[in-house]
């Protein structure tokens, strides 16, 4: 019987204490139906302590989480059977086949007979494993048991797939086949991923979780954030004049467009000028300084948006470069 | 009860593709026949011995080979119990795969149920190859089966109670040998505990045998059933799975 709920994933106040420090500190955010979020934040930061509250592995000190309107803490039954979790270390038995470990999951999960079959057969074949369904999993090379990992969490085709760190220690070739499994999953669940890197995010996730030293820094989605950090539009612009005007000469052509509201002038290349333009807020200036350039008789080389790499973002919320790159 | 067959089913899967189950099932299949043909040979000797002496007294098989078998047996397996029970949660916690069985729609308590029965079973099997060396005995002999069945029945028992204690160890850390060790060790005290009324018969010394699960076992080998001694057994089990349970728990709350 389901309870009616507002977010599929909701967690508040939730605070995580180990004996001698809180790993997780009062966070609270929430994931709608199908939508894939990315859990963002170096090491340390609270993000596998986080997972596991909600996979019910360990309870909360402190606050709430919800999946699909059952408490962790209270119905955990219910939310076990609602969730596929990719741990860290992908969670398999070495000693055992591809095909009779995902059976085995699957019976823990709750099916039997031809549906368990149906299944094993229908994971193997999307998460690409069906070529070595009958290898031992200790012979698989590391790319491999990630998608084995995969295959189990959604083995018994759950609402909600967490996945912690799903590439990490990936080479770059399983790197990309991972996302794109985890892209095609989405739609059909509801996903956390967690990750230290910060072009994962970009290229698998609608919205972003930035955590930090157990607190959230900052939620919205991944657009978002980069404008909400500049606070406006803001274009870089390359072009060559006629010779005669000088850098200052298009600075002061530029500042004094309606719409303008900052022309910083960067550097200058052979003939090349480049500035950075920002727009007043809720403006873009962009077609007006196009047009006042071409009048001018300049040529205009190039035009494009700036917006904060996520490595921009990051430091500036949170005041320090992430360790990333490392485990 | 369908995941505990689940989990238990896994567990048997990994005994038998792992060298520990065919190493002790080799064990016991040596010592067993080994005990077995020595108690016999002395037994064949003496009793050609007595009839050359004109003495006719009947010799008793279960007295002269069962009951002495059985009770080396008995200290056998308390030793090496702890090597079927050392993987079952150190592996776990060691390979990770213990947040699959916590995350998984189960409770804690059929998990543990599932991995102390494959021990069990285990056990189980090892005990058929020492019943095995005793068939010869029913075949050319006529030995009282009451005392062999109830002595087996001591034995699975006893070795059912130091499996819990021993699933509970498993928990207590990640290194599969670290727990065998500690296992080892208590299955020392156990043994040691039970020469405790040797040198001493005050309250305390009582208390310590009585403690140890071995010297339950005699009764049981002498053909007796002492509900006493089967109270013990159930109550070392229930606790041994109990501890089990409250590790587990702890070990999320920690994590
Ligand atoms: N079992 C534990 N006991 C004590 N501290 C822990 C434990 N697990 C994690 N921590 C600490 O909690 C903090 C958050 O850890 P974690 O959630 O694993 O971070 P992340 O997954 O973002 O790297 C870290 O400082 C880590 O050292
Ligand atoms: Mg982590």
């Amino acid at each position: 019987m389901a309870v009616p709920y507002i977010h599929m994933i909701q967690v508040e106040g939730l605070t995580k204490r180990y004996a001698r420090h809180i790993a997780v500190d009062n966070i609270s955010f929430s994931v709608d139906k199908g939508e894939i979020v990315g859990f963002l934040g170096p090491n340390g930061a609270g993000k596998t302590t986080t997972m596991r509250v909600l996979t019910c592995f360990m309870p909360p000190s402190d606050g709430t989480a919800t999946v699909a309107g059952y408490d962790v803490f209270k119905k955990p039954m219910e939310v076990k059977k609602r969730i596929g979790y990719l741990p860290e270390a992908p969670p398999v038995y070495p000693e055992m086949s591809v095909g009779a470990y995902l059976a085995f999951v699957g019976r823990l999960k709750g099916m039997t007979g031809p549906d368990l079959k149906r299944r094993v057969d229908e994971v193997s074949e999307r998460c690409a494993v069906a070529d070595v369904r009958n290898r031992l999993i200790s012979k698989l090379s590391k790319g491999y048991r990630q998608r084995v990992g995969l295959a189990q969490a959604i083995i018994h085709n759950p609402e909600v797939l967490i996945l912690d760190e799903p590439t990490s220690g990936l080479d770059p070739k399983q790197i990309n086949e991972t996302r794109e499994l985890i892209k095609n999953l989405a739609g059909e669940h509801t996903i956390i991923l967690s990750t230290h890197i910060l072009p994962e995010v970009e290229a698998i996730c609608q919205k972003i979780v930035i955590i930090n030293k157990g607190h959230i820094v900052a939620t919205d989605s991944v657009e978002n954030l980069t404008h909400r950090m500049r606070g406006s539009d803001a274009i870089s612009l390359e072009l060559e004049t006629d010779g005669i005007a000088g850098q200052s000469d298009v600075q002061q052509r530029l500042e004094s467009l309606s719409g303008v509201s900052k022309v910083l002038f960067k550097h200058a290349t052979d003939h090349k000028l480049t500035f950075e333009v920002e727009s007043l807020p809720g403006h873009s200036a962009r077609a007006d300084v196009a047009r006042s350039v071409v009048n001018a008789g300049w040529n205009l080389f190039e035009m494009k948006s700036l917006s904060y790499s996520l490595e921009e973002v990051f430091l500036q919320l949170t005041g320090g470069m992430p360790d990333g790159g490392q485990q | 009860m369908r995941n505990v067959w689940t989990i238990c089913r896994r567990e048997l899967y990994s005994y038998f593709v792992s060298p520990i189950a065919w190493v002790l099932l080799t064990v016991f299949a040596f010592l067993g026949g080994y005990f077995t043909y020595a108690a016999s040979a002395f037994f064949v000797k003496d009793s050609l011995q007595s009839q050359m002496m004109g003495q006719s007294m009947p010799m008793n098989l279960n007295d002269r080979i069962i009951v002495p078998v059985l009770s080396n047996v008995a200290v056998i397996a308390l030793f090496l119990l702890p090597l079927l029970a050392m993987r079952l949660f150190a592996e776990e916690k060691r390979q990770g795969t213990i947040e699959l069985l916590v995350t998984s729609p189960v409770h804690d308590l059929e998990i543990i149920l599932g991995k102390w029965l494959s021990a069990v079973l285990m056990y189980g099997a090892l005990l058929l190859l020492i019943l095995a060396d005793f068939s010869f005995l029913f075949v050319y002999g006529n030995p009282d089966w009451k005392p062999v069945a109830l002595g087996f029945v001591g034995l699975f028992l006893q070795g059912a109670s130091i499996l819990a204690l021993c699933t509970f160890i498993s928990t207590l850390t990640k290194n599969q040998i670290v727990a065998a060790a500690i296992g080892f060790a208590l299955a020392l005290i156990l043994f040691v505990l039970s020469w405790a009324t040797a040198f001493d018969s005050s309250g305390v010394a009582q208390v310590l045998s009585y403690i140890s699960i071995v010297s339950h076992f005699d009764s049981f080998s002498r053909g007796v059933l002492d509900s006493k001694d089967f109270i013990f057994y159930l109550s070392m089990i229930f606790f041994g799975l109990f501890l089990t349970a409250r590790s587990l728990e702890s070990m999320r709350w920690r994590a």
